[in-house]
């Protein structure tokens, strides 16, 4: 008796390439228990290794506080003060109260402030013209703004006074070598080049159809610019600026040898560092080091205040 | 009208060669293609945005080739609306309009009567953050036909909506369209779309335009 023809034939496995099932010879079939065991040590080691930088950044400034609250200490109970006499006889307010510290933060102050906001009125144009253009030697431009942040802080500095040994600069040279107005210029030099980088980013992240859209609409290029893209570059500019202030603040090696450190005249926060721990003073040096990490916290507060949500760009 | 003859673009290495369509002053122009086939950079040449080898355009009885984008009188639709998202709604619709120097009370009847047009009157003092993707694209269709342009382009604007929206929003550019009078080319690879749409159909294959909708 033949089968009727609609009863299905014998069943053979349907080879499915989609289907997770099906037995490939040679294979083993998947531990569900493994792959969970596998993922919690992959965010494990992740996060051991990641967590490890962390540790050692709080570890520094940990240490700092630790360091000054035992020297405040030790002087109280060595000289007998009462407790409340912490406020005026710490190691930073006996900084805060030094005339030379004082001008040092004065000049820190303005210094870091004007070389951002020149670092970041270059940076919008430099990064609005590499991120949106292309043109013959771009790359090269490119390379040549990685420079200042590739090069030795020192060679930086020495390559900034051998410039002022030509002309034009060299014109200026005696109102601008060793004088307050090499210590803007000497941050400037290198934090403009990380300005230049955020800035870039920023313009790379905004969609240019938007600045397509205000050119259909009648707008000039400068016009687009000004009324469509810098409105929505708002939160790169102040991530460039504060990062530019907060690289001038640390600059160091330039200032050094182009600017020199010489007291109450061009001696900014990091110069006092080196200076207090020439003249051996740790307390003082750990002092300043202190202030300089509150100010650059308070540059990061204001800024995650300000924008609250990093490139929020749409 | 929209009148492109024996236009050829070039695209780094993506080329189209000599291709024309015209679309009737006050009719809707639908341009459809595959991913790819190059009708995007057929709309950035009709708006300048993109420079033609050779060819003419000709929006109205103007020949824009070599004109500047922003005085072609084209209104712009991108696919994702490109909405500025610095500016409420209200700003969007006035932006063209104060680039035009228009007094404030004609830029405030513009604006409601745009508002009212494209049912987006609750809207105004919104900025684009958590505006629908259907709303979103009110707002750059409004923003578009703002300076009352003579043509309007539109590329892929209902790409990114779900398909009850995009049915609505079909019959609003249908409307709108109709109500404004603007000569528009619309390009998109959605068949249903165009259908809805076209008073002007074109496929664009191999780099040919071919006009489908009326047959030549």
């Amino acid at each position: 008796m033949s089968s009727h023809p609609e009863q299905p034939a014998a069943r053979e496995p349907i080879p499915d390439a989609n289907s997770g099932t099906s037995n490939i010879v040679g294979g083993r079939d998947l531990d569900a228990r493994q792959i969970a065991v596998s993922n919690v040590l992959f965010y494990l080691v992740f996060i051991v290794m990641g967590g490890t930088y962390v540790v050692l950044i709080v570890g520094m400034l940990l240490a700092d506080a630790a360091y000054m609250t035992e020297k405040t200490f030790d002087s109280l109970t060595s000289e007998g003060r009462s407790l409340l006499s912490v406020i005026s006889h710490n190691p930073i307010a006996t900084a805060l109260a030094d005339k030379r510290i004082q001008h040092s933060i004065w000049l820190s102050l303005i210094s870091c402030t004007m070389s951002a906001v020149i670092s970041v009125m270059i940076a919008i144009p430099m990064g609005y013209l590499i991120s949106r253009h292309e043109f013959r030697g771009k790359r090269f431009l490119d390379a040549v703004l990685d420079i200042p942040i590739i090069l030795p802080p020192l060679v930086i500095g020495l390559s900034l006074l051998i410039l002022f040994q030509f002309p034009p600069f060299r014109w200026i040279a005696r109102d601008v070598v060793y004088q307050v107005p090499s210590v803007v210029l000497a941050q400037f030099s290198v934090a403009c080049a990380f300005a230049v980088r955020t800035m870039k980013a920023t313009f790379d992240h905004i969609n240019p159809r938007c600045e397509d859209v205000a050119i259909t609409l009648g707008c000039s290029r400068a016009q687009a610019f000004g009324w469509v893209l810098l409105p929505e570059a708002e939160r790169g500019i102040l991530t460039a600026f504060t990062l530019a202030w907060a690289r001038s603040l640390g600059e160091f090696g330039p200032l050094l040898i182009f600017s020199g450190a010489t007291r109450m005249k061009t001696e900014v926060l990091s110069t006092s560092v080196f200076l207090e721990m020439n003249v051996g003073d740790i307390e003082a040096a750990v002092a300043v080091s202190f202030i300089m990490v509150m100010a650059a916290v308070v540059v990061l507060i204001l800024t995650r205040l300000i924008s609250p949500s990093q490139y929020g760009i749409q | 009208m929209i009148k492109i003859e024996n236009l050829s673009v070039q695209a780094g290495a993506f080329r189209i060669q000599d291709v024309s369509l015209t679309v009737p002053s006050g009719k809707y122009g639908v341009l459809m293609g595959k991913t790819g086939s190059g009708k995007t950079t057929i709309l950035e040449t009709v708006l300048g945005l993109r420079n033609a080898s050779t060819g003419r355009i000709v929006l109205g009885d103007l020949d824009v080739m070599g004109l500047n984008p922003a005085v072609r009188g084209v209104g712009y639709v991108p696919q994702d609306g490109a909405l500025f998202s610095s500016m409420t709604v209200r700003d969007h619709l006035d932006f063209a309009l104060m680039i035009r120097k228009v007094p404030r009370a004609g830029c405030q009847q513009r604006v409601e009567e745009l508002a009212n047009l494209l049912g987006i009157e609750h809207l105004l003092d919104r900025k684009p953050r958590g505006l629908s993707g259907g709303e979103r694209q009110r707002v750059a269709l409004g923003r578009a036909l703002s300076f009352q342009p003579k043509v309007l382009c539109l590329d892929e604007p209902l790409s990114a909506l779900d398909d009850d929206t995009r049915v609505r929003m079909c019959d609003l550019l249908s409307n709108v369209q109709k109500q404004t009078g603007t000569t528009t080319l619309h390009v998109t690879h959605n068949s249903d779309e165009a259908e809805r749409l076209a008073d002007f159909l074109f496929r664009i294959e191999d780099g040919q335009i071919r006009q489908v909708r009326p047959e030549l």
